[in-house]
C-alpha cells in the first residue's frame, strides 16, 4: 500500500534533502524550526493487465459514446491522434502507452475493415520527432506497418494545404484544425496523462490546431488567470481549450483515450532519487556518493546525454475511453489520487530544483528560457486552490541555467534571448511587440516543417508560462546558474542555497518560512 | 642688411614640401617683404600650382602668416610665389619654356631636394642626392649662359665629414684632411647597373619560386590572380632591399654612416666639379629638428630621424638603445637652419665656394645622455597610455654597444618569426587565431626597433664635432635687430627647456598618440568602441548587399564532413569503420590539395558522388541540413544573414557546396550561388563532374561583381562575410569586408588592414559528435528507408 504525500517539518536533527540541479542533485540544509518539506504520495500500483485494461476502457467507454467498435465500419477515414514527445517524462521504457492503445485500436479497425487508417503525432507548435523517436512511442510493429506508405503524420500548423478553419467559438475564437482530422469520420485521440494540466480538450485543441486558433489560450491573459495551469476548472487557458475542443466535436466524432501513468520516474539503481531522506538505507547512501562522485567527472555534454538516457519505469494506472469530458474526470480522479499532497497555508519562500528534463528538451538541452518555464511556468503552477508561496514571496530556482541553447530544436529561442530579452522581461510588452514577428517569421517556419524546430512563437510561449508567477511573486532567485543568463532573465543569480535564502529575506523580511517542495516525482500541492 | 639685400629680389627652391623647404618659403614670405620666391616642385598629376597649395601652404607651417595676412593672404600668396614643374631627377631638371624663363630670372637659387630618408635605397640616393646638385648647376649654366651667374646655396648635411673623430671644418672636402674622395661618376654607373642587376635576380626563377612561396604563406589559397599581384609586389620590395643592403654596404665600406651621407658627400664633390664658374655655397646642417620659434614653438614637418625612435622608447618598445653618453648628438632647430640659408644668400657668393655648418655641436653640445635623461623625464610625467588607458612606463637605458643590443634583438625577432610561423602552420580560427595575429604584430615591433638601432645608431656614436666659425662670423655680419630675428646662433638654445617645453610635446601630438590621463576630447558620454563603430557600418541602412561564405562563416563543417555524413548514413557498421579509415589515410593529401587550391580540390573530391543515386542524396540532405549543419551552424551569423534581411538589403550565399547539399538553406538568403553537379547520362545519377567551375578564390569576387551590377548595387555599399584567404579577392572587392572566425592568416590580413572581425561561436547545447557520421538508419528500413517519412513538404 504505497504512502500519502507528507510534509517534513524540519528540525535540527533533520539530514540534509536532496535537490536536483540540471543534471545532478545536491544535498543541502533547510533551516530549522521554519522550513518543511513537501514529498510525493509513493508511487501507486500500476494495473496488473494493462492490455486487458485497454480493451476493457474501449469496449465499454465513458460518457455519452458508443464502445469503439460500433464506431468502426468499412470504408471510412479513421485518424489516430496521438501526444507527442513531450509526454511522460522522462520517456517511458517500452511499451509506452502509446504503443499499447494504438495497437488494441488498430486491431479493431482491422477487425472492421477500415482500411484508410492515418496516424498523426499531435504536435502542435512542438518540434517534429525524429524517425527513433516516433519507433519508440509506437513500436516497431505500427512505425514499420504506417511509415513507409505515408500514413504516419506529424501535425504540421504551418501547412496552408494541411489545415482547415472549421469555425468560431463564441467567443470569437478561431477553430483552425489539421485537415484530415476535420475531414475524418472518426478522431482517435491517444494520450499520455503525466499531469492534470494535460488531457481533456487541450489535446486536440494544442496539438491538432494552427498558431491561429492556439494564440487564443497560449497567452498572458489567459495565463494569468490561471489558477493554476493544473486545475483545468480555475484556467483560463483550459476555458478557452475546452470551448475550441468542443466546437472540434461538433465538426468530428472524437473518441478519446486518456492513460495515466504512476510516478515511479526513476530506475531502481536510482531509486535514492524517489526516496525520504531519513529513510535511505546504505544502498541508497552509496548509490548518491558514487553517482555524485562519477558525476562530478563528466562533462556537462557527457552528463546530459548521461541523463537523456534515463528511460522511466512508470507504468500505466488507468485507461479510460469515451466521450472527452467524461473521459478526463476520471483521469484526473486517479491523478489526484497519485499526485494531491495536502499543505496547510503559504509560505515567505519556495524552493525548486529543476531536474535535467522538462517537456520541451527531450533529447535536447535544458536551456535559461526552458529553464524559466519549468520553474515559474510548471513547477510554481503544482497547486490546486493557491501557489505554496504567498503573494510578493521568493521563489528560489536550483539549476545550472547555462547560456546554452540547441541550436536545431531551438533556434528562435536564441534570438529570442538574445535579443528580445536584452530589451524587456515583462510579458505584456513582450506579446505586444514581438509576438507577430516571431509567429510569422518565414525562416522559423522553414525550419518548424522541415527540420526539427520548435515553432518561432515557442520561446514567447515559454516565457507566458511563467506570466503568472511573474506578476504574483515579489523575485526569483536562481542558486547555481550562469550569472549572466540568470540576469538577461531578470532574476538574481545566488552561488548557494544559504545565499539565495540571505538574499530572499531582502524581499520577504527576517526569518522567513520555506518550502521546499521535492519535486520529481511530479505531484499537486493541493494549499490550504 | 639681410632684408635689404633680398628684397625685390626672385629666390628659386626645390624641395619645397620637405621640412626645411617649407620653413624656407614660409620665412621669406613673411619676412622678406619684397622678395618673389620661386618653388620648383614635381608637378603631379595635378600641374605645379595645386601641388605647391595643396603639399606646401596648407601646412600649418603658415598659420601664423594667415593669421597675419587675414584676407589678404591669397593675395599675397599668388602674387608672391611662382610654381614651376620641373624635377631634379632630370637633366636640365624638366623645365618648361616658362619655366627655364622663370628660373632665368632669378638672383639666387637654394637647392634643399634631397631624398632624407637613411635607408633610401642606392639608386634613389644617387640619382637625388648625388646627381641633384650638379643637374641644377648644369641648368642654371645653361640659363645664364653669358651673363651674371644666380648664387646657388646647395643644402648638404654635416653628416658627409663620415664617421671621423674630432673637428670636422666648415671647409670642402677636397679640403678637409682625411675625406675619402671617390670618383663619383664610377659610383653612379655601378648604382645603376646594381639596380639592373637587382632586378635581374629578381626575376631569376629560383627567386621568383620564393617570392611565390611566400605570398602563398601569407595568403594561402587567395587564387592565382592575387597571389601574382603579391608576388609581384613582393618582388619589388625584395629588389628594393636589395638596393638598400648595397647602399649601406657601399657607405660603410666608404666611411660614411649610410647611403644619405654617402651620396650628399658624393654630391659635395660632383657639384664642386661641374660648377664651372657657377657662384656656390654649401650649407650643412646637422640633425634638423622642430622649430626653436618661428613660425611657432615646436613646429615641424613629417615625422623626422629622432621622433619614431622617442615614440617607440615611449611605448616601451625599445628596451635598449646604443649610443655614447658622452657623445654629441647633434641637433639643430630647423629656425635656426633657414636664418643661416637667409644669411647666406643675403651676403652673397664668395670668391670660391664656401661651407656653412648649421649645427649645434661645437658651440651649444647636447650630451646623448643628456638627451635620453630629458626624455626619460619628460615620459616619466607625461606617460603615453597603452591601449587600456594606463600609463606605460619608460624603460632604463645603460647604454651598451651597439653590437650586443643588435644581437639581442635579431634574435628576439628571430624568436618570434619562429613562433610565427609554427601558429601560422595551425589549423586555427577564431580567437586563437589572433594571439597568432598578436605574435606577428610583436615580431613587427621588434623587427622595427632593430632597424632604428641599425639605421640611427651611428648618429648617436658620432664623436665629430661640426665647427659653426663660419656661422657665427655671418651672423655676426647681420645688424643687431635682425640678428635676434634671423637667429642663427645654436648658443640660444637651452637645450633642456627645448626638450621639455618644444620639442618633446611637439613630437607627442605630431605622433597622434595619446598621454596617459588625456581626456579624449570632443564627444560627451561614452564613445563607441572602434569594434561597435565597424559594427554600426556594416548593418547601416545605407549598405545594399551582404554576401556570405558558407563552411566555417556561417556553419562549423566543410564539404567533407557532408560527404561522409551523406556516404554513411546507409552504411553498415563494418563498411563504415572502413569508411573512416579510408577518410583518414586521405585526410593529408585532401588538405594538402585544399591548401594549394579550393577549386581544384573540390573538383577532385565531388568525383566521389560518381553514381550516387540523386534522389536519395536530395532527400537525405535535409536530414544533413538539420542533422550536421544547422546543428553545426553559428547562430549569430544566421541572426546576422537575417538583419540585413530586414534591413532590406539583398543577401547573397556563395559556397562551393553542392546544390542538393545546401536545398534547405535556400530560404535563408535571397539568393544562393553553389556548385552544381552534372547528371550522368544515364539520368536519375549523379556524374561525379561539376556543371562548371566551382565558385572558388576569384571566381566569388566575379560573381559578386556580376551580381551587384545585375541588381544595380554598388559594390562598395557591399558588406561580404568570409572565413579564409581563399575569400580574400570577394572580401577585397566588397567596400566592407568582415572576418568571421578568421583562420591565421586572414586574422593577420584583417588586423593589418583594420577590417571587422567576428568571432561567432557554435551554439552551445549541441552533443558534438567526432565523427561527421549520420545517424544510423535501422536495418529494417532498408536500403531505401523512410527517413524522410513525415517530412512535410518534400522538395
Amino acid at each position: 500500500m504505497p504512502r500519502p504525500g507528507f510534509v517534513l517539518e524540519v528540525d535540527r536533527s533533520t539530514p540534509p534533502v536532496l535537490m536536483w540541479h540540471g543534471e545532478g542533485y545536491r544535498l543541502e540544509r533547510l533551516p530549522a524550526q521554519r522550513s518543511r518539506v513537501v514529498y510525493a504520495p509513493e508511487p501507486m500500483a500500476p494495473l496488473a493487465d494493462p492490455d486487458a485494461a485497454v480493451q476493457r476502457a474501449l469496449l465499454s467507454p465513458l460518457g455519452d459514446s458508443s464502445p469503439l467498435p460500433d464506431l468502426l465500419f468499412p470504408g471510412m477515414r479513421l485518424t489516430i491522434a496521438f501526444d507527442d514527445l513531450s509526454l511522460p517524462l522522462p520517456p517511458m521504457r517500452r511499451p509506452d502507452n502509446r504503443q499499447r492503445v494504438i495497437e488494441a485500436v488498430l486491431e479493431m479497425a482491422a477487425a472492421a475493415g477500415v482500411d484508410d487508417v492515418v496516424l498523426i503525432a499531435a504536435l502542435g507548435l512542438h518540434r517534429r520527432m525524429t524517425d527513433a523517436e516516433l519507433r519508440h512511442a509506437l513500436g516497431d510493429r505500427v512505425f514499420d506497418a504506417f511509415a513507409p506508405n505515408g500514413c504516419l503524420l506529424q501535425h504540421d500548423a504551418e501547412d496552408p494545404e494541411g489545415l482547415v478553419e472549421i469555425g468560431r467559438t463564441d467567443h470569437g475564437e478561431d477553430v483552425e484544425v489539421n485537415r484530415r482530422v476535420a475531414e475524418s469520420d472518426l478522431l482517435v485521440y491517444v494520450n499520455i496523462n503525466l499531469v492534470t494540466m494535460d488531457g481533456g480538450h487541450k489535446s486536440t485543441s494544442t496539438g491538432l490546431m494552427s498558431y491561429k486558433s492556439v494564440r487564443h489560450h497560449h497567452n498572458v491573459r489567459t495565463l494569468q488567470h490561471s489558477r493554476s495551469l493544473m486545475d483545468h476548472t480555475r484556467s483560463e487557458l483550459h476555458s478557452s481549450a475546452w470551448r475550441i475542443g468542443r466546437l472540434l466535436n461538433q465538426h468530428v466524432k472524437v473518441f478519446q483515450i486518456e492513460t495515466t501513468l504512476n510516478n515511479d520516474a526513476f530506475p531502481s539503481n536510482m531509486a535514492f532519487l524517489q526516496k525520504r531522506e531519513w529513510e535511505w538505507g546504505v544502498r541508497d547512501r552509496a548509490a548518491y556518493l558514487a553517482s555524485s562522485q562519477a558525476l562530478s567527472l563528466l562533462g556537462p555534454s557527457a552528463r546530459r546525454n548521461l541523463f537523456h538516457s534515463i528511460k522511466a519505469p512508470h507504468q500505466m494506472t488507468s485507461v479510460q475511453a469515451g466521450e472527452v469530458e467524461a473521459v478526463h474526470a476520471a483521469t484526473l480522479a486517479t491523478l489526484h489520487r497519485q499526485q494531491v499532497v495536502d499543505v496547510e497555508g503559504q509560505s515567505d519562500v519556495v524552493i525548486f530544483g529543476l531536474p535535467h528534463v522538462g517537456p520541451y528538451n527531450v533529447n535536447s538541452i535544458m536551456n535559461p528560457l526552458l529553464v524559466m518555464c519549468m520553474g515559474l511556468g510548471y513547477w510554481f503552477n503544482m497547486y490546486i486552490g493557491k501557489p505554496l508561496v504567498r503573494p510578493g514571496g521568493v521563489v528560489i530556482l536550483s539549476h545550472p541555467t547555462p547560456w546554452a541553447f540547441h541550436p536545431v530544436h531551438h533556434p528562435s529561442y536564441i534570438d529570442f534571448f538574445e535579443e528580445v530579452l536584452a530589451t524587456t522581461t515583462d510579458p505584456a510588452e513582450i506579446e505586444k511587440t514581438y509576438e507577430e514577428r516571431f509567429a510569422t517569421d518565414e525562416w522559423y517556419r522553414h525550419l518548424y516543417r522541415t527540420s526539427y524546430a520548435y515553432h518561432g512563437v515557442h520561446p514567447l510561449y515559454m516565457w507566458y508560462w511563467g506570466a503568472h508567477a511573474l506578476e504574483y511573486t515579489g523575485g526569483t532567485i536562481v542558486v547555481g546558474g550562469d550569472r549572466r543568463a540568470v540576469r538577461r532573465m531578470g532574476f538574481k543569480p545566488a552561488s548557494t542555497l544559504a545565499d539565495a535564502l540571505e538574499m530572499a529575506e531582502d524581499q520577504v523580511g527576517r526569518d522567513p518560512s520555506v518550502t521546499y517542495f521535492h519535486c520529481p516525482p511530479v505531484m499537486l500541492a493541493n494549499v490550504h | 642688411m639681410l632684408r635689404e639685400a633680398l628684397g625685390g629680389r626672385r629666390i628659386a627652391i626645390t624641395g619645397a614640401t620637405g621640412f626645411l623647404g617649407t620653413a624656407l618659403v614660409e620665412r621669406a614670405l613673411r619676412c622678406l617683404p619684397g622678395t618673389e620666391v620661386a618653388l620648383i616642385v614635381r608637378p603631379g598629376r595635378r600641374g605645379a600650382k595645386d601641388r605647391v597649395e595643396r603639399d606646401v601652404l596648407r601646412n600649418d607651417c603658415f598659420s601664423r602668416l594667415r593669421r597675419e595676412l587675414g584676407p589678404a593672404f591669397d593675395g599675397t600668396v599668388s602674387r608672391r610665389i611662382i610654381p614651376v614643374a620641373g624635377d631634379v631627377t632630370q637633366d636640365g631638371l624638366g623645365l618648361d619654356e616658362e619655366g627655364r624663363e622663370v628660373l632665368a630670372g632669378c638672383t639666387t637659387v637654394v637647392h634643399s631636394a634631397a631624398t632624407v630618408s637613411f635607408d633610401s635605397p642606392l639608386d634613389a640616393a644617387v640619382e637625388v642626392n648625388l646627381l641633384g646638385p650638379s643637374r641644377v648647376a648644369r641648368a642654371l649654366n645653361d640659363l645664364h649662359a653669358g651673363r651674371t651667374k644666380p648664387h646657388l646655396v646647395a643644402v648638404s648635411t654635416a653628416y658627409v665629414a663620415g664617421s671621423r673623430r674630432g673637428p670636422a671644418p666648415e671647409a670642402p672636402l677636397a679640403e678637409t684632411p682625411f675625406s675619402t674622395r671617390v670618383p663619383w661618376r664610377a659610383e653612379v654607373e655601378a648604382a645603376r647597373r646594381a639596380r639592373s642587376d637587382a632586378e635581374a635576380a629578381s626575376r631569376s626563377p629560383e627567386r621568383l619560386a620564393a617570392l611565390r612561396a611566400r605570398a602563398r604563406a601569407e595568403l594561402g589559397a587567395a587564387g592565382s590572380p592575387l597571389l601574382a599581384e603579391k608576388t609581384e609586389k613582393l618582388r619589388q620590395e625584395w629588389t628594393d632591399d636589395r638596393m638598400v643592403e648595397l647602399g649601406k654596404a657601399r657607405a660603410h665600406a666608404l666611411g660614411w654612416p649610410d647611403a644619405y651621407a654617402y651620396s650628399k658627400a658624393l654630391g659635395e664633390w660632383a657639384l664642386l666639379e661641374v660648377r664651372e664658374d657657377l657662384p656656390v655655397t654649401l650649407v650643412r646642417p646637422s640633425i634638423i629638428e622642430a622649430a626653436l620659434a618661428e613660425p611657432h614653438p615646436g613646429w615641424i614637418r613629417g615625422f623626422r630621424m629622432a621622433d619614431p625612435v622617442i615614440i617607440s622608447y615611449a611605448k616601451g618598445l625599445l628596451k635598449e638603445f646604443p649610443g655614447i653618453p658622452e657623445g654629441v648628438i647633434d641637433v639643430i632647430p630647423v629656425d635656426l637652419v633657414v636664418a643661416a640659408i637667409l644669411a647666406v644668400a643675403a651676403r652673397g657668393p664668395l670668391e670660391a665656394p664656401d661651407v656653412v655648418h648649421a649645427a649645434s655641436g661645437a658651440r651649444n653640445p647636447l650630451r646623448y645622455g643628456e638627451l635620453v635623461g630629458l626624455v626619460r623625464d619628460w615620459f616619466s610625467e607625461h606617460p603615453l597610455a597603452d591601449d587600456k588607458g594606463q600609463p606605460i612606463e619608460v624603460p632604463e637605458w645603460s647604454f651598451p654597444g651597439r653590437r650586443r643590443v643588435q644581437r639581442q634583438l635579431r634574435q628576439a625577432t628571430r624568436l618570434l618569426e619562429g613562433a610565427e610561423r609554427a601558429l601560422h602552420a595551425l589549423p586555427l580560427r577564431g580567437d586563437r587565431a589572433e594571439v597568432a595575429a598578436r605574435v606577428e604584430e610583436r615580431r613587427d615591433e621588434a623587427e622595427r626597433a632593430l632597424g632604428y638601432v641599425e639605421l640611427y645608431g651611428a648618429y648617436t656614436e658620432t664623436e665629430a664635432v661640426f665647427t659653426v666659425d663660419r656661422l657665427l662670423g655671418l651672423a655676426a655680419q647681420l645688424p643687431s635687430d635682425e640678428r635676434e630675428e634671423f637667429c642663427m646662433d645654436p648658443a640660444v638654445v637651452n637645450w633642456p627647456q627645448f626638450c621639455n617645453e618644444i620639442y618633446l610635446p611637439a613630437v607627442v601630438s605630431h605622433a597622434r598618440v595619446r598621454l596617459a590621463g588625456a581626456r579624449r576630447t570632443g564627444t560627451a558620454g561614452p564613445t563607441p568602441s572602434r569594434r561597435e563603430r565597424a559594427l554600426q557600418a556594416v548593418l547601416s541602412p545605407d549598405r545594399q548587399l551582404a554576401v556570405f561564405d558558407l563552411e566555417n562563416t556561417l556553419v562549423a563543417t566543410n564539404v567533407v564532413d557532408s560527404y561522409a555524413w551523406l556516404a554513411t548514413r546507409r552504411m553498415e557498421l563494418g563498411e563504415r569503420a572502413r569508411f573512416t579509415a579510408r577518410t583518414l589515410l586521405e585526410a593529408p593529401r585532401m588538405l594538402a590539395l585544399d591548401m594549394a587550391d579550393r577549386g581544384d580540390f573540390l573538383r577532385w573530391f565531388y568525383r566521389r558522388y560518381e553514381d550516387a543515386d540523386l534522389e536519395r542524396l536530395r532527400r537525405d540532405s535535409w536530414e544533413l541540413a538539420s542533422n550536421l549543419l544547422l546543428a553545426k551552424s553559428f547562430p549569430a551569423g544566421v541572426r546576422r544573414v537575417r538583419r540585413h534581411r530586414e534591413l532590406g538589403h539583398r543577401t547573397l550565399l556563395i559556397t562551393g557546396a553542392l546544390d542538393f547539399v545546401i536545398e534547405p538553406f535556400r530560404p535563408l538568403f535571397d539568393d544562393v550561388v553553389c556548385a552544381r553537379m552534372r547528371p550522368s547520362a544515364r539520368g536519375g545519377e549523379l556524374s561525379g563532374e561539376l556543371e562548371e567551375a566551382p565558385p572558388t578564390g576569384e571566381a566569388r569576387a566575379l560573381i559578386m561583381a556580376q551580381y551587384a551590377a545585375a541588381h544595380g548595387l554598388s559594390l562598395s555599399e557591399c558588406v561580404a562575410y568570409a572565413d579564409s584567404t581563399s575569400d580574400l579577392p570577394m572580401l577585397e572587392a566588397a567596400g566592407f569586408p568582415v572576418a568571421v572566425n578568421p583562420e591565421t592568416k586572414l586574422a593577420a590580413i584583417a588586423r593589418k588592414r583594420g577590417w571587422h572581425v567576428e568571432h561567432w561561436p557554435r551554439a552551445g547545447g549541441y552533443r558534438r559528435a567526432l565523427l561527421p557520421f549520420g545517424p544510423e538508419v535501422s536495418p529494417k528500413q532498408g536500403r531505401d528507408g523512410l527517413t524522410d517519412m513525415g517530412r512535410r513538404d518534400l522538395p
